[in-house]
Parts: C-alpha cells; structure tokens; sequence
C-alpha cells in the first residue's frame, strides 16, 4: 500500500520558554460597533524609524541577576539594573500584614490604598519618605485617585462597612456594607474628611477619574466593578439576571458618577452605558508566524490542511490513511494515488474534520459584562477599555455617554486588566492579568504570550496588534506574578514605560518600536516567604515628578531613581525630570509636555547618535555648540541657538531621522526666542 | 441605580483593624513605638514589624467560616474535573485553538488548585489532594470518594465525561466546549451561592479566589461560545 509522503510537521515555536503549545498570537480585530469613522488622530509625532536607523540595543546583564535571590519580608535579595532604589518604608503597623494597593499623588503626596484603609506618604525627600496619615477604613481594593482637594476610594470587598468599621459584614444581606466609591475631603491633607459615598450594584473594583476640558463644573468618575451584582435587598434596582431577562440588569455596563466640584456631597450615578451591547462578531484570529510555517509546511509536503483560518488544522497520516486506503480500495486501485483519490480525500476530510455539522446556539448572552479597569486620555477624547476578553477603544468626548468605536480580542489573553496609551496616543498597551495576580504565572513554564502586555497601534480608532512584552526572566512558584500597572516616564522622543510585575518586580521598557520592545531597567527582589507563597511585589508602579514610586504589597513604599545607561542618557533623564505634574492618577492619563531645556535638545542629540541618524562629526559639532550656547546669555546665546536651529532645519529633510532632528531644531528655536 | 449618601461619617484613623486588637495584646506591639532607627520617625524595628506581619497573616485563620471551607473543597473536586476534561485534548486531537485553551484551563485551574489547597491546609482542615490525571484522592487517603457531582453545579455525569471520552476531532471540539460551558456555569453559580450565605467570603483570600473564578470564567464561557459558534457557522456556509 503506498502512501502519501509523510507530513513532517514540525513546529517553528520561536517562544522559547514556551511549553508544547502552539503560541498563536492570534490578535482578532473585530469590527466596532459602529462605523470605522475618519481618523481623528495621525501619527505625524511619532518617529517613524527608517529601515537604516540602528534599532534600540542594549547588553543585559548575563547571567540575570533577578534569578535566585534570596527569600525574605523586609531582607530579601534585591537586584537593580539601571534604576536605584533610594528608600523602601515599610507600612504604618495598622497596615502590615494587610495589601497595598493603588496609588494616586497630589504635589509632594503619594496617597497609596491598601485593604484596610488608605495611607499618605510625604515624598519630598524620595530617601526619607514620612508618614502623614494613616486612615483605617477597610475595602477591597482601596483603588485610590484624587482630584484637586477630593480623594476616591473604591470598594468592592463584602467587608467594606459604611462607618469603616474594621467587623466586616457577616450577613449576606446588609445595609451597613459599603461597595462602591467612597468621597474624602482633603484639604487638609493631614486631616482627610469622609464626607460621602456612591454604592454600585458591583461595587468598585477599580475606578477611573475623568476630566472633561469643556466642563469645569464637574469631574467624571467610571466604576469597573468585577465582582457579583448585590441583592435588591441590599441596594434596591440591582439586579443580577441577563439583560434579557430584565432590562436594568447591572451586568453588561459600567457605572458613571458624576462628582459636583462645589458640592461633592451629591455625587451621584449619572448614566450606565452598556459599551458592550452587540460586541458578538465571531473570533476571527490571524495566525501567528510560528502556526502559519507549521500549515506551509503540511502544505508543501503533501500533508491535508483542512478547515480555515484559526480553525484550520492539519491531518494526520494515521487519520488520514485509512480514508485513503478505502477510496483505493473501493475502486480496485493498486500503486500510487490517482489525483482523484487525493481529491476525494480532501473533500471527505474538509467534511469531517474541517467544520462540523450546524448547531444550533443557545449559550449565554455575548459580550463581557464588565471592565477590569478604564485609562482616560481626555487629551486624546479616547479610553482604553480593559473588559473581561476584549480591549476597548472608547470615545469619550461626552464622559456621560462612552461610545465603543473599537474592540480587540486575543486568544492568548485571559482577561484584560488595564490600559496605557503612549504619549502621542498613536498606540495603546493592554496587559493581561491571567490568574488573578494571586498566582505565579512567570515561571519558565509560562508561556510568553500569556500574562503579558499586547502592544497594538492605533491608526484612526483601529487597534493593530504588534507584539507582545513579557517580563523576560522567569521568577520561581514561590512568586505571584503577572502583567500589572505601570505608566509612562515622559523620555522624551520615545515611549517608554515603567510596570509592575507583582514578585517579578519592576521593568522598565521600551516599545517605540511596536514590534520590539526592549527591557532597559529592572528592580527584583526574592520572594516574600521561602517556603510558600505570600502575596507581594509592586501592585502599581507609576513615575512621578522624577522618580519612580511603587506600592509593595507586603514591603511598603519603594522610590526609585533611573540610573543612566547606553539605552537611556543623563540628558534624557534630565529631560524627563523636567516635565512636573500637580496631580497623577495614572489612569487618568495626563499628556506630557516637555518645556525647551537645554537638556531636551541633548535628549535628542543622545538619540540621534544613539540610532546613527546623526553622524559622530555631526554629533561632536552640535554638542560644542549647544555648550558654546549654554555658557552665554541674552541675544548672543540666542543668536548661536538661531544659527544652529537654522542649520539643522536645513540638514533634516537628509537624514534618516527627519522628524526627529525637526523636534531638536524646534527646541533650540524655542530656547533661542527665551522660551 | 440607588445612591446612599452619608454625611459625617466618623474618622477612623484610630480604630483597629479586624482581629488586630486580640494580636497587639498578645504581641504587646500595640503602640508599635521603637528607639530603632529606621526610615520614617518613630517606626518600629523591622523585625517587630516582621513579627507583626507573620502574626497577622496566621491570624487570618482563626476565624473560619463553614461555607468558606466548603466552597474551597467543592471547587477543589470541581476543578479537577475541568482537568481530566482538558487533559484529553492533545489524544482527541482537539484542534489547535481548543488545545490552546485546555492547555491554559490547566495551567489556571492547577494553579487555583494548589491555592485553595494551602488555604484549607493553614486552617488545619483537611485538604482533598488531585494527581495528575485530575483524580481527587480525598481527606484521609481514601481513593476518591467522588462527591456528589449531582449537588455540585455543572458537573459532568460520568456518562458525559465517556461521551467526551469517546469524541475525535471537530466532534470533541464542539462537545469539549459545550460540556466545559456548562461546567464553568457551574462555577460561577458555585461563586453567587457562596456570596449569598451569611458570613461567607469575608476571608480576604476567599473573596479574591471566587472573584477571579467569577470573572476569568465568565470571561472564558464567552470565549468557549464564540468558538462553538464559529465551528457552528462553518457547518452552516461551507
């Protein structure tokens, strides 16, 4: 009996910490609800980097120094390349042994929520942080965020009480249990007033503030709450059934309170907009490089590749030959297969393997019935929606009434936990938070593309999926760890980004490039416990006004400082520490914008040089320059500046980084007209 | 939507945390003030904190709730089914989207497993231990008892998980997808009935496991769903 050669299928995985499972990075794009409207945003900001520029390098460190620390609370072995740490303070009594949060900052006060309250921080000197207040109120997750003299505070736990008692609530049905959104006052920071609260029917997982530039009036607060629906009993209207069961249903929505600034007492729930409704296009997942060589390859030798798309697969010899050996047999057929035969093959094959038989669907209603979490960018008018299996892309120009105008799937993401955009808003980061945070998910067993950050770009209000970003060192079992919440650092010129990885510790990274990101820092510590796993490691780790400030769960209250490095200068550095903010709710996205300094035109010198676009002669002359400028003043250090500016507006349209040497000449103009 | 709104509520910065009161006495921490040097003013040394730290987490399991014990032990049996079910996969030459799924199935439900099973095992209760077809071995080394699946929600009958057995290809797809649906529902209803008990989940780690069982596999069912009906819709155009 001859056969068909066999298939050698081989898989090109590429991943390789993987596990025997196919990494399809399948990115599916689906349709937005409504129409694919006109670009609103272009990407004429970022540097687009020319097939000639040197990509991002750098030389990690080897062996990895975060493999194998030492165990221990507040003695573990720690491992730091290209950051500092500058202080670690460890929580107020009340609040050892209990989960740190979230954090929110407000001038020289980093404000960090942890289960059994809320704790404020003075960080005016970064190596010395001082406790100012320790407020206990329990509640799950104590998500904070502040909004000029206001503090919210979400709850979600079945604990919360609405006196902060620190009991719990043993019944199933309470009116003291608090779940929602609690308002404090703090103009006196030192002082904090609890002076209202908004109750969800889910309560408040998560929250996101919003400022709407038109509306000077109000701010806008959106409640992702991922917990089950209370009973009517306890806070009348809610009601847990599908929506098609009852029409109120709080499942499939997300709740918008809107906060009056002068009377923030009568905060109440405004609107419930249901950003879901009809999110049912089936999956329809591209195949990732490693899965498309392994059907090219059935292909090619011969083998059966049947079904389309995601579904397609590949047959195997041991399926596929007694089908073929009875299509021969039942025409009497000796030697090799005829055409036909192979043709009868594939049609008997395509039936039985490819699709099957109609089926009719009676399962759940579709759509994720909440978000995880919201990042606003008002200065954009978008959100990124982190809601159960899709990233969102929401419009958000009237904060009452967000619009979905685009969604994203991923069959390697579990659930999706959060958002970032980059600074010209022309991509956007989910992360995946599989497992929970709870659960040690970097092992070397952990596949890369799962529990990681997706990288897509953003062309008009459609996602493009372009990489994956995964701490790339595995930590032990003893470590919970997973893609959690970071924010941008204002380098300008580039996207970069510091994250917290729970127990896998902080990474810093670049993503200018989509396709490639690239880790340039890291912060580790060994685990909590040597013996079992105990929650720990940074819940949030967010930059703020020249450092980097991360919420230890079980550790306290780190501050970091960058340390310069071949992928990031003293001058870039510089130029981040330049951009200040009076307030930061990470969530709330603010749009940097960096004052002309001498050490942004450097920024960008460092750059060029860095990605060859600007030669060394080329580089060494310009440096002079700008020295030459710094050491004068008035109309003669704005006549050099003029000189060079002019100089360099003439040599961009020939380099391989146009935009960028553009930017460097607008900075100098800038200095140079004394701004 | 209901609002409540209270207005002067007490401040509170200087009550005491649940459970923390019976600790400080026993530990004698209770004014936490120390001559140690250390960061903040007045902090105490970091290993009265340590042993503030150890004492409060072992604290945690001292008060137990009988529905928070069974809840853990149910869905311990109940997950190790949602592994014998993905474990046959690879065999029944699931499709390459299905063994994506089963293989996370069993990295997450395991991994879930052993939480739950350290959670009973700090509170002394007897912990139902699974090898590694799924099989449970319960409390005391008696060769699975096997529950009652018929009282835990979504379980598969034993004549389901033959069936499931039984199926190759595109039929095991769509019956694996069907049957796991059914049992993450199953999940997921095991989630409200325990919130809806009288102090149950008042655990911090309860709390936080039966919400993410929650939302991952509710998140997961509309997954399976949109999978089941793409194998439907190509059935129905080809």
């Amino acid at each position: 009996m001859t056969r068909l050669a066999p298939e050698p299928v081989r898989s090109a995985r590429h991943a390789t910490r993987s596990i025997a499972l196919l990494p399809l990075a399948a990115s599916l794009a689906l349709a937005g609800c409504s129409s694919s409207q006109p670009a609103p945003m272009t990407a004429a900001a970022t540097p687009a980097a020319p097939a000639a520029l040197r990509p991002l390098r750098v030389t990690a460190p080897s062996p990895d120094p975060r493999i194998g620390l030492r165990a221990g609370l507040f003695d573990a072995g720690q491992a730091a390349w290209n950051v500092r740490l500058v202080s670690t303070t460890p929580p107020a009594a009340p609040f050892v042994g209990v989960t740190n949060s979230d954090l929110a900052f407000k001038g020289n006060y980093a404000i960090q929520g942890n289960y059994n309250g809320i704790q404020v921080w003075d960080i005016s000197s970064p190596a010395r942080p001082t406790p100012v207040v320790t407020y206990v109120c329990p509640a799950s997750q104590s998500d904070v965020s502040v909004y000029g003299n206001l503090l919210f505070v979400s709850g979600e736990g079945l604990t919360g009480r609405l006196d902060c008692g620190t009991q719990g609530v043993d019944e199933a049905v309470s009116h003291d249990r608090l779940r929602g959104i609690r308002i404090f006052d703090i103009t006196n920071i030192r002082d904090p007033r609890y002076i209202a609260n908004v109750q969800t029917c889910r309560g408040s997982h998560t929250h996101t503030v919003l400022e709407h530039p038109g509306d000077r009036d109000n701010v806008y607060i959106y409640v992702s709450g991922s917990s089950s629906v209370r009973p009517a009993e306890e806070l009348a209207g809610c009601s847990g059934l599908s929506p098609n069961e009852d029409p109120n249903s709080a499942l499939f929505r997300i709740e918008v309170i809107r906060v009056p600034l002068a009377h923030p007492e009568r905060a109440a729930i405004v609107s419930s907009p249901r950003i879901f409704n009809d999110l049912v296009a089936p999956p329809e997942h591209g195949l990732a490089p490693a899965d498309l060589a392994e059907i090219e390859a059935a292909r090619r030798s011969g083998g059966f590749v049947v079904g389309q798309g995601d579904r397609a697969r590949v047959v195997s010899e041991r399926r596929y030959a007694p089908v073929l050996d009875s299509i021969m047999e039942a025409r009497g057929g000796m030697g090799a297969p005829s055409a036909a035969d192979t043709a009868a093959l594939r049609s008997i094959l395509e039936e039985r393997f490819g699709r099957g038989r109609p089926e009719p669907s009676d399962g759940p209603a579709p759509g994720p019935t909440q978000c995880h979490d919201i990042t606003v960018y008002p200065a954009i008018g978008y959100a990124g929606g982190a809601c159960g299996g899709y990233g969102l892309l929401l419009d958000i120009k009237n904060p009452a009434e967000p619009r979905r105008m685009a969604a994203v799937s991923d069959s390697n993401f579990s659930y999706w936990h959060s958002a970032t955009f980059n600074n010209d808003g022309t991509k956007i980061l989910f992360t995946d938070e599989w497992g929970g945070g709870g659960a040690p998910k970097c092992r070397d067993t952990d596949p890369m593309e799962w529990g990681a950050d997706a990288i897509f770009t953003l062309r008009g209000t459609r996602m493009e999926f372009q990489s994956y970003f995964k701490l790339p060192v595995a930590q032990t079992s003893l470590e919970n760890c997973v893609a959690h919440n970071g924010s941008l650092i204002p380098i300008p010129g580039r996207d970069v980004m510091v994250q917290g990885w729970y127990q896998g510790g902080i990474s810093v990274f670049d993503w200018t490039d989509p396709k490639h990101a690239v880790e340039i820092a890291f912060f580790d510590r060994g685990p909590v416990d040597p013996e079992r796993m105990r929650s720990g490691g940074s819940w949030s780790v967010y930059w703020y006004n020249g450092v980097i400030v991360s919420s230890e769960i079980a550790r306290g209250l780190d501050i970091l400082e960058l340390v310069p490095s071949e992928a990031l200068s003293r001058n870039e550095i510089d130029a981040a520490k330049s951009v200040r903010l009076e307030q930061l709710n990470s969530q709330g996205q603010p749009k940097f914008v960096w004052p002309n300094s001498f050490a942004l035109a450097r920024a960008y010198v460092d750059q060029l040089e860095r990605s060859g676009a600007m030669g060394t002669d080329r580089v060494a002359s310009v440096r002079r320059t700008l020295s030459e400028a710094e050491g004068r003043s008035g109309a003669s250090r704005s006549g050099v500046l003029g000189s060079l500016a002019r100089e360099l507006g003439d040599d961009a349209a020939g380099s391989m980084d146009a935009t960028k040497v553009r930017m460097l000449a607008d900075v100098l103009r800038g200095l140079a007209n004394g701004g | 939507m209901e609002e409540s709104i209270q207005r002067d509520l007490p401040d509170a910065r200087i009550a005491p945390a649940r459970g923390l009161m019976i600790l400080a006495f026993a530990l004698g921490l209770a004014a936490c003030a120390s001559s140690a040097p250390a960061p903040a003013e007045a902090a105490p040394r970091l290993a009265e904190l340590e042993a503030l730290y150890r004492a409060r987490q072992d604290s945690a399991f001292l008060e137990v709730s009988e529905a928070d014990v069974a809840f853990m032990m149910g869905m311990i049996d109940h997950h190790a089914q949602a592994l014998v079910m993905s474990a046959m996969a690879p065999r029944n030459e699931a499709g390459p989207a299905l063994r994506r799924l089963t293989a996370r199935i069993i990295n997450a439900q395991r991994d879930e497993i052993g939480l739950m099973q350290r959670w009973l095992r700090d509170r002394g209760r007897p912990v139902p231990e699974v090898d590694a077809s799924g099989t449970v071995h319960a409390p005391g080394g008696e060769h699975a008892m096997h529950m009652d699946h018929e009282l835990m929600p979504g379980m598969l009958s034993p004549e389901q998980l033959d069936e499931l057995l039984a199926a190759k290809g595109t039929d095991f797809d769509r019956l694996f997808l069907r049957y796991m649906i059914q049992h993450h529902q199953g999940a997921v209803t095991m989630v409200h009935e325990l919130f809806a008990t009288d102090g149950a989940a008042q655990d911090e780690l309860v709390f936080k496991i039966a919400s993410d069982i929650q939302v991952d596999q509710t998140t997961e069912i509309e997954r399976m769903q949109l999978m089941l009906d793409a194998l439907s819709q190509d059935g129905r155009n080809p």
